[in-house]
């Protein structure tokens, strides 16, 4: 099998992720940070070590002001939902997930001002366009750090310095990015930054996290959900401090130990090394794609501007179409339709219909590039 | 011996206070938090009372939060 999906969740994962959620449902086991005894300790000092190796990974100052949830999707809304009242404005891409699209449009129902800045038809965005979206009510920029579409790499950098120039907070959805992108929040000014750690971060579903910067106001975030934290439980309020604030109940501790795992492998094997090995799969994709007749690539078609994702589509077949031939007829996986992120195939121009994604990882090979190159082409071909 | 013991707010600052004290070379120890002293959380960190100001020093250089410092015969 070639497994071409690692846009939508990573397969396989990094070496140890396995092992260290075996070694802590079968030798640790205990609620961490509850009970005080030593396996709750040692689970306790795990999902610190997840929060610390996330934390070396993006560059964040304080492990402790990274609270963890359940995937980027509630690390968004707990930005979101956490931060904006009625009256703020908020300004975001065109090519967004809906992840980030779907809670900014029930906030506008609530009364929260958003305007969409568009993007080109390859998925760039551009910082005087965003620059001048702005206004003196601007409460927060949200930006996909990189397109699952496409793979278009937005520049958050210059959105950062915007936004400390206007006095706003920005916030980045790392869904795609982290873990083999370089992300530094302190040098690209990023105040918020969702993740997920079921994608190139290399750990199980049901991993996430946000990281929570100096700039943000915590009195002002609300949490998602309150409950037992472990600590004050003499008091009835949920507890004012970060991480514990926003993570009430039991934290999926064995998942953090796999997102440990994983991103501590990151760190090991070095996100520029990841980095250079995708942009090479991902430029002898494009090249590749672009030569078979009949075929249309999508984004920017360099390599080095985006991510190891890469959309486009086969003349007078459907997507789906396609998405099935290469899973029956080629054992390869990907990911057909309009990937949670209609605003971005609408930037593109491919909405309603989609578009076939092939999503690489570290661990894909130039050979399997090529086979999959190979059934393009007779797939294409048998079409015309 | 003449012990001391800082009370965090989580298990969380615990467990960090414990790695960047380590960090710096001191020898601290997490333990539940002794049944005489009120605390927010179950787990403290217990350390030599001679290092008392090294200890503190470090948590405020990392920016650990931490609630009060006792001192315990053990
Ligand atoms: C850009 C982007 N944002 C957000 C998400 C949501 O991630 P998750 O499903 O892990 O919450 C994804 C992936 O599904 C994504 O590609």
């Amino acid at each position: 099998m070639i497994y071409f999906d690692n846009a939508a969740t990573s397969w396989p994962k990094p070496p140890g992720v396995t092992e260290a959620m075996v070694h802590f449902l079968e030798k640790v086991g205990a609620n961490p940070g509850r009970s005080g005894h030593r396996p709750s300790v040692e689970a306790g000092r795990i999902v610190y070590d997840a929060r610390e190796a996330v934390a070396e990974l993006f560059h964040a100052p304080d492990p402790l002001r990274i609270v963890f949830g359940a995937n980027a999707t509630e690390a968004l809304n707990l930005a979101l939902r956490g931060l904006l009242r009625p009256g703020d404005h908020v300004v975001t891409s065109s090519m967004e997930h809906n992840s980030v699209m779907r809670p900014l449009r029930a906030l506008e129902e609530q009364g929260v001002s958003l305007t969409v800045v568009p993007c080109s038809p390859q998925g760039f965005l551009s910082p005087p366009d965003l620059e001048g979206a702005l206004r003196p009510e601007t409460k927060l920029i949200v930006l996909n750090h990189a397109s699952n579409v496409v793979g278009s790499l937005l520049p958050v950098r210059e959105a950062g310095q915007i936004a400390r120039r206007h006095g706003c907070l920005l916030l980045v959805d790392a869904a795609q990015t982290a873990g083999d992108y370089p992300i530094d929040v302190q040098t690209e000014y990023i105040d918020l930054l969702a993740f997920t750690g079921h994608k190139a971060l290399g750990g199980p579903m049901g991993t996430g996290g946000l990281v929570i910067g100096e700039r943000v106001p915590v009195d002002e975030l609300e949490p998602l959900k309150r409950g037992g934290t472990g600590s004050r439980s003499e008091h009835e309020e949920q507890p004012d401090f970060l991480p514990d604030k926003c993570e009430a109940g039991t934290p999926n501790a064995v998942g953090l130990a796999g997102l440990a795992a994983g991103a501590r492998w990151v760190l090991e094997t070095g996100v520029e090394h990841i980095r250079a090995h995708e942009v090479r799969l991902t430029q002898q994709l494009i090249d590749g794609l672009r030569e078979i007749p009949g075929v249309t690539v999508y984004g920017g078609l360099d390599a080095t501007r985006q991510t190891a994702v890469v959309s486009f589509n086969v003349a007078g077949l459907e997507p789906s179409e396609v998405g099935l031939r290469l899973d029956e007829e080629y054992d390869i996986m990907c990911r057909v339709g309009l990937h949670c992120a209609p605003a971005a195939h609408r930037t593109i121009g491919t909405f309603p219909t989609g578009t076939v994604r092939f999503g690489l990882s570290y661990f894909n090979t130039p050979e399997e590039v090529e086979t999959a190159l190979e059934a393009v082409r007779a797939i294409a071909r048998a079409n015309k | 011996m003449s012990y001391g013991v800082v009370l965090v707010p989580s298990t969380s600052h615990a467990i960090r206070a414990e790695r960047v004290c380590h960090l710096a070379g001191l020898k601290v120890k997490l333990i539940p938090t002794p049944r005489q002293l009120s605390s927010n959380c179950g787990t403290a960190l217990r350390f030599d009372w001679e290092e008392r100001e090294t200890v503190e020093q470090v948590l405020r250089a990392n920016k650990v939060d931490y609630d009060e410092v006792h001192q315990l015969e053990w």
